[in-house]
């Protein structure tokens, strides 16, 4: 009895031990505490809502994927440890950081493992070093500041422009792209603003922008304080339009500033109220499942996901050392894989080519007011 | 320089909160000699007391009855006996290390129980302005100020027209003869710890429908309300006072008129000179204490 009681434990053991040894090992480094908080953790549920799925259709080539988190707590230095630490245990895929500062800082630790990099960063510089480890699930600065400086210019017709941005890496990319575009286009920036990363008080730069009585104001800043310099714009009666990119118009900056973020227009790359059906039908497993709507970092976690089963099952096989090769250039099609919602090109620099939105908030909800479709 | 007026007004605006918030620190150092690092982590906590109390299902104004009382009992009493009590006994270093352990603590136990994301609040004074001098001034900029600056002449009053306050200061500033003289101090002291208490959830109820509730956000103005005690005398409240609408405006007048990138290192500054220059803070005592 005791011999067949051993003999039983032992196999499960080994059960247990192959399993996990079988499985498919993916490391997030995300901002899950400090000013990111929102970016990291609706990047974190993203991801686990797709390999909760993947694994409930039998995994990427029949192993399950695993992942494991760890906090950056929005430094770059920590960041920096953290994804050391994660390479370390040699994963398949490392997934992170949304912080365009913290992926700069920790993309050649990657790049130097060999090991494919998806993060979440949108500064232009991140892609034009000539990494070939890293690759974007959202569109780059490049790629976006021209479609919102020519909206500011075509659209609403504005010949002064307020730039208010947020003085790290991923403000000041935006910042220089989008003024280059709007002075290409002949709008002049008539106020060009930087506040710091957890600001909590607008008063005096919404005051500037007031003296400055500009047509149109560009706001880039993260989530947090994007809601709170909506509601100061409001509280001083700034009524010239806004308009921004997806850290404006997120669901969490609609919530936080209420009221105040409605009339507010941005460019997104990804939207939960994109007309399109399979990104509807991810909104409402997540919401299901978290009990909230997600903002455009729940879509990039759970796209970056999706970007692995793709590219792996393209391979045949789980190789981190090709990872990389196949995934530049290629195509995913959302009618070979409806995870990754929208047809979706990577080119040799990583970034990404797909539909886009321009959105308005009307009555606290994100209208899609434009479809913008994908450049090649 | 036409914006002027509505910087001065933000700027006292925050500047009130800063007081309130510094008030704290100058009461419990009267009373006790102690500087309580986890200050704005007090003011933080009590924000996310009356949002549990609202998904909990109480309406506001209830919310913030059950906030503010359970700031009292947390923050004021169970602090004062449990933590200061116990670490006086060992010195003032041991207990302000404590104190630092707490706002580690505080916001450690919030993100784990709540989130580490920013959470709206509502506002008890409603949006919108009114006109004066000309200028559009926010209706929520007024009422920070109106509450904060009728708490605190409630404050001194309770301090300079009552037998209580009497009490409290003679319990401050010789406790020993205070007790001759049949002070009970030891209550006194609790009391100093309470009255502490609501004013930080007072200060927390006006700041976070502007800063929003999030874990981290004690951390700037604790430290806000320190330089603004230092500031302004950390042995007197009207010093407090002064220090916290000073560091306001000049906070507010820093972003606008110098930048927005240095607006932290003008308080710092401020304060640097005021060391160098006047070590009691404008308006403290340069004697330690009186008879």
């Amino acid at each position: 009895m005791k011999s067949t009681l051993l003999a039983g434990a032992l196999l499960a053991f080994a059960t247990a031990t192959s399993a996990h040894a079988q499985a498919i090992k993916l490391a997030d480094v995300a901002e899950l505490s400090g000013g990111g908080a929102t970016v990291g953790t609706n990047w974190k549920n993203g991801i686990d809502l797709a390999i909760e799925e993947i694994n409930a259709k039998g995994g990427v080539l029949g192993r399950k994927l695993e992942v494991t988190h760890a906090d950056s707590q929005s430094n770059p230095g920590v960041a920096r440890a953290q994804v050391q630490k994660a390479l370390d245990a040699e994963p398949y895929v490392l997934l992170g950081p949304g912080y365009s500062g913290s992926v700069k800082v920790t993309a050649p630790l990657a790049a130097e493992a060999g090991i494919a990099q998806i993060m979440g960063g949108e500064a232009a510089e991140l892609t034009q070093a000539g990494n070939k480890f890293l690759f974007r699930t959202s569109f780059g600065q490049q790629s976006s500041m021209p479609k919102v400086a020519k909206y500011i210019h075509d659209e609403m017709k504005a010949k002064t422009v307020a730039v208010v941005w947020v003085n790290n890496d991923f403000g000041r990319g935006g910042r220089d792209v989008v003024i280059k575009e709007l002075d290409r286009l002949g709008s002049k920036v008539v106020a060009d603003l930087s506040t710091e990363a957890g600001q909590a008080d607008f008063a005096a730069d919404v005051g500037k922008i007031k003296a400055a009585n500009p047509d149109a104001v560009f706001v880039y800043l993260n989530e947090e304080e994007s809601a709170r310099i909506l509601k100061e714009l409001t509280r001083q009666g700034v009524t010239a339009p806004l308009m921004g990119e997806t850290t404006l118009i997120g669901q969490k900056v609609i919530e936080l500033a209420g009221d105040a973020a409605n009339g507010a227009r941005g460019h997104v790359g990804l939207t939960t109220d994109a007309p399109v059906d399979l990104i509807k039908a991810f909104r409402e497993r997540f919401s299901k499942k978290y009990n909230y709507v997600p903002d455009h970092n729940g879509l990039k976690g759970y796209l970056a996901v999706y970007m692995v089963k793709a590219t792996t099952e393209k391979m045949g096989k789980v190789d981190p050392k090709k990872f990389a090769d196949t995934l530049h250039g290629s195509t995913i099609k959302a009618a070979d894989e409806p995870g990754i919602l929208m047809d979706v090109t990577f080119s040799d620099t990583g970034d990404i080519d797909r539909q886009s939105f321009l959105v308005e908030v009307v009555e606290g909800k994100q209208v899609v007011k434009q479809v913008l479709p994908k450049v090649k | 320089m036409s914006n002027l007026f509505d910087l001065l007004v933000a700027g006292l605006a925050t500047g009130a909160i800063y007081a309130l918030v510094a008030v704290g620190f100058t009461l419990l150092w009267q009373t006790s000699q102690t500087i309580n690092f986890a200050q704005g982590e007090f003011v933080m906590l009590p924000a996310f007391l009356m949002l549990a109390a609202m998904h909990a299902g109480a309406p506001f104004w209830l919310a913030i009855i059950v906030g503010i009382l359970l700031s009292m009992i947390l923050l004021g009493l169970a602090f004062k006996m449990l933590l200061v009590d116990p670490m006086m006994r060992h010195g003032v270093l041991p207990l302000a290390i404590a104190t630092m352990a707490l706002a580690i603590g505080i916001k450690e136990a919030v993100k784990q129980f709540f989130s580490a994301e920013a959470s709206p609040f509502p506002s008890i004074v409603p949006t919108g302005d009114v006109s004066i001098l000309g200028h559009a001034v926010s209706l929520q900029s007024i009422g920070v100020l109106v509450v904060a600056v009728l708490a605190v002449l409630g404050l001194t009053t309770l301090l300079n027209r009552t037998s209580l306050g009497h009490q409290m200061q003679a319990a401050a500033q010789n406790p020993t003869v205070a007790r001759i003289i049949g002070v009970p101090v030891e209550r006194m002291i609790l009391l100093t710890f309470v009255i502490n208490a609501f004013l930080v959830g007072l200060a927390s109820l006006l700041i976070t429908p502007i800063y929003l509730a999030k874990f981290s956000s004690g951390e700037v103005l604790g430290q806000a309300a320190f330089i603004a005690a230092i500031v302004g005398g950390f042995n007197q409240v009207r010093g407090a006072i002064a220090g916290g609408l000073l560091i306001g405006v000049l906070d507010n007048l820093a972003a606008a008129y110098v930048s927005t990138q240095y607006r932290a290192a003008v308080p710092m500054l401020f304060l640097i000179a005021v060391i160098l220059f006047r070590p009691q803070g404008l308006l403290g005592r340069a004697e330690e204490r009186t008879v």
